[in-house]
């Protein structure tokens, strides 16, 4: 069976010089500044959001047009903001950060190969 | 409004045996595919994962089959009929958890892992004791979880078969559960992934059917739509607003929504599907068609929700049987008469069955996976500490041996919560997987100085903080509709635990961490850094 991802360290690479190579840490650090703002972002938008619906039903019942509400809207706009961060995160991800995984990789499976 | 049938007599037109004949024809076509995907069902992979041989679209399918449960379905259309805008509040929970998932968890996981959540936890942490604490807080989702769509098959039977009797409604869960049990003992993962994505194909058809109708009813205008519910609402403009529902408790509110946005990714029947799957970015690409697929259904839901308020009216629903669940299944039956509501019956137990296949092979996956092949046969390590191999096929014949046992107590369980308030056991399951399995997640994947003692204390922490809250809480006993309304010992006074058990799980988390004194093993924390996010290792999975 050749499923492994359980191999553990005994494949002969050094995961420490792995970790500290410049490629890697730039992979690390463009992949965390960049989820680590928008799950802030989304998070502190839908407790906003919950807190308001919980405490402060008045606003939320004000009338924008017609029977539209502004919970209403700000409830479409949790699914705007969703949708938003997704299609984003998708590009940046596919841009910027498969092509330096990809890179790594390779050479860790030409070093294996070579092991 | 000609061509829609009036109110008194919607109730009236069950018709039973058109209903089932469309639920066997699902059944069919269903066991059918299950039993052609089944034919290359060998190795471990096979069997827990699908070969990882499904496309990111596929799988985003699935993983909507899977997370659309009969009480996203009958549920959230009900409270909206019936409390409008509290019932939309519930589906924003649901769909916003997703970006934890997708942001925080799939592609990092799916690169770590193997078949189960645990693999993940234990990859850098000592073995033993963190598979344990995984694989049980793993089975408790799962069985609370499992146990509500059981028990909610029951009610939904009164409702779409006009089965009443307490024998009657006994025996449908038991053929929900034998059926269950044969799709995941033949079909595995492929098998259960199909059944899956042929109940999201049919319940989000059924679903923009139905709403294109409604709106077109209503001129194609959601003002007219909210005009119409409101007019034909004895609660009038509160429904356009929030409160009705929890308005007495905005506190309870609060912690429902915290549960249920941190829940979704530590849902392990969840985790497990983003290894069906053969590289990180198609577990991606299945968590972006998920998020469409799950938000286009909830806006779906919303129209429904308040066209069955203007349409059916939330006084015969709640008179229906069936009560609040039975808001979509009425609105089917007065939009396209005895066809439609039979096609959307069928489409609520091909929901039910879906789930419930889930959630049981992942049970499944995780005792033979977990406890059997890791914890109990492989006590014995080789020099360097490393586990030895196990038999793959012995874990395959323990998994399949646990589906018929897990089956069983689901029949049973389910058996017994009938006519129970089974709203808290989903609230239960998504904070037992807020508290329990995402702070060990999070931790296990972003700090490097979490340890062993850490990950016990969240995983066991946030599992018994979240059953004691509930256990003390007004759903369990104290008031009319609690489990057991004999008794009082409700000294906690919100109906879910998250706001607690959650941050009570991350702390716990820190504070094992920073009194271990032992260190773990660096080697391991960095090989499982550069592995999450390169994918090294995982992504030539599969060559037969």
């Amino acid at each position: 069976m050749s499923d492994q991802a359980q191999a553990r360290s005994d494949d002969g690479i050094d995961y420490i010089a792995v970790e500290q190579s410049p490629t890697f840490l730039r992979l690390k650090r463009t992949q965390r500044s960049f989820i680590f703002p928008l799950a802030a972002f989304f998070l502190v938008w839908y407790f906003v959001y919950v807190l308001l619906a919980a405490f402060a039903t008045d606003f939320m019942a004000q009338r924008v047009w017609g029977d539209i509400t502004v919970g209403l809207l700000f409830g479409l706009g949790q699914f705007v903001t969703t949708f938003g961060i997704t299609m984003a995160y998708v590009s940046f991800a596919n841009r910027k950060l498969d092509p330096l995984a990809t890179e790594i990789r390779e050479e860790l499976e030409k070093a294996q190969g070579q092991a | 409004m000609n061509g829609v049938r009036t109110a008194t007599d919607v109730a009236l037109e069950i018709n039973p045996v058109f209903n089932i004949s469309i639920f066997l024809a699902f059944v069919a076509v269903t066991l059918f595919i299950v039993i052609r995907a089944s034919r290359n069902n060998k190795t471990a992979a096979d069997y827990y994962a699908a070969g990882r041989s499904f496309t990111g679209p596929q799988n985003g399918f699935a993983i909507a089959g899977d997370y659309l449960s009969a009480a996203s379905f009958l549920g959230i259309c009900g409270a909206i009929a019936i409390n409008g805008y509290d019932g939309f509040l519930y589906s924003i929970g649901f769909l916003v958890a997703w970006l934890v998932a997708l942001l925080l968890v799939a592609e990092l996981m799916r690169n770590t892992g193997k078949f189960t959540m645990a693999d993940v936890l234990s990859f850098r942490l000592t073995q033993r004791p963190v598979r344990m604490a995984a694989a049980i807080t793993t089975l408790a989702v799962c069985f609370f979880y499992l146990l509500a769509q059981m028990a909610g098959a029951g009610g939904l039977v009164s409702l779409l078969l006009g089965i009443d009797g307490r024998v009657g409604q006994s025996i449908v869960i038991a053929v929900v559960g034998v059926l269950m049990i044969v799709y995941v003992l033949i079909g595995g993962m492929k098998g259960t992934t199909w059944v899956q994505i042929v109940k999201a194909v049919l319940l989000i058809g059924g679903a923009v059917a139905m709403t294109i109708w409604v709106l077109a009813i209503n001129g194609f205008s959601l003002n007219t739509l909210l005009e119409a519910a409101v007019a034909n609402s004895d609660k009038g403009d509160a429904i356009l607003a929030p409160g009705l529902q929890y308005g007495a408790n905005p506190w309870d509110f609060l912690s429902l929504g915290m549960a249920l946005v941190l829940g979704t990714a530590g849902l392990p029947h969840v985790l497990m599907r983003f290894y069906t799957v053969p590289t990180a970015k198609e577990a991606r690409r299945s968590v972006v068609w998920a998020i469409w697929l799950i938000g286009g259904f909830y806006l779906l839901t919303l129209v429904l929700g308040y066209g069955a308020g203007a349409l059916v009216g939330a006084d015969v629903i709640e008179a229906a049987p069936g009560g609040v669940n039975s808001a979509a299944p009425l609105l089917a039956l007065r939009l396209g008469g005895p066809v439609l509501l039979g096609f959307i019956s069928a489409v609520a137990f091909a929901t039910i069955l879906a789930v419930v296949a889930g959630l049981t092979i992942t049970a499944a996956a995780s005792f033979a996976h977990d406890i059997y092949a890791n914890v109990i046969q492989k006590g014995r390590k080789d020099a360097a500490g490393n586990p030895v191999e196990a038999d793959p096929h012995g874990e395959v014949r323990v998994a399949r041996r646990t589906v018929i046992v897990i089956g069983i107590l689901a029949i049973v369980g389910g058996i017994g919560a009938q006519g129970q308030n089974i709203a808290f056991l989903v609230a239960l399951a998504f904070a037992v997987a807020a508290s329990a399995n995402l702070p060990t997640i999070l931790y296990s994947l972003f700090w490097r100085r979490f340890t062993t003692r850490g990950a016990v204390w969240s995983m066991y922490g946030g599992l018994g903080s979240a059953i004691l809250l509930i256990v003390l809480s007004p759903v369990f006993s104290g008031t009319p509709t609690s489990m057991i309304p004999g008794i009082d010992i409700a000294i906690w006074p919100l109906n879910n635990p998250g706001i607690v058990s959650i941050p009570l799980g991350f702390l716990l988390g820190w504070l094992g961490t920073v009194t271990s004194s032992r260190k773990e093993s660096p080697q391991l924390a960095a090989e499982m850094e550069v592995r999450s996010l390169t994918g090294f290792g995982a992504e030539k999975a599969v060559d037969h």
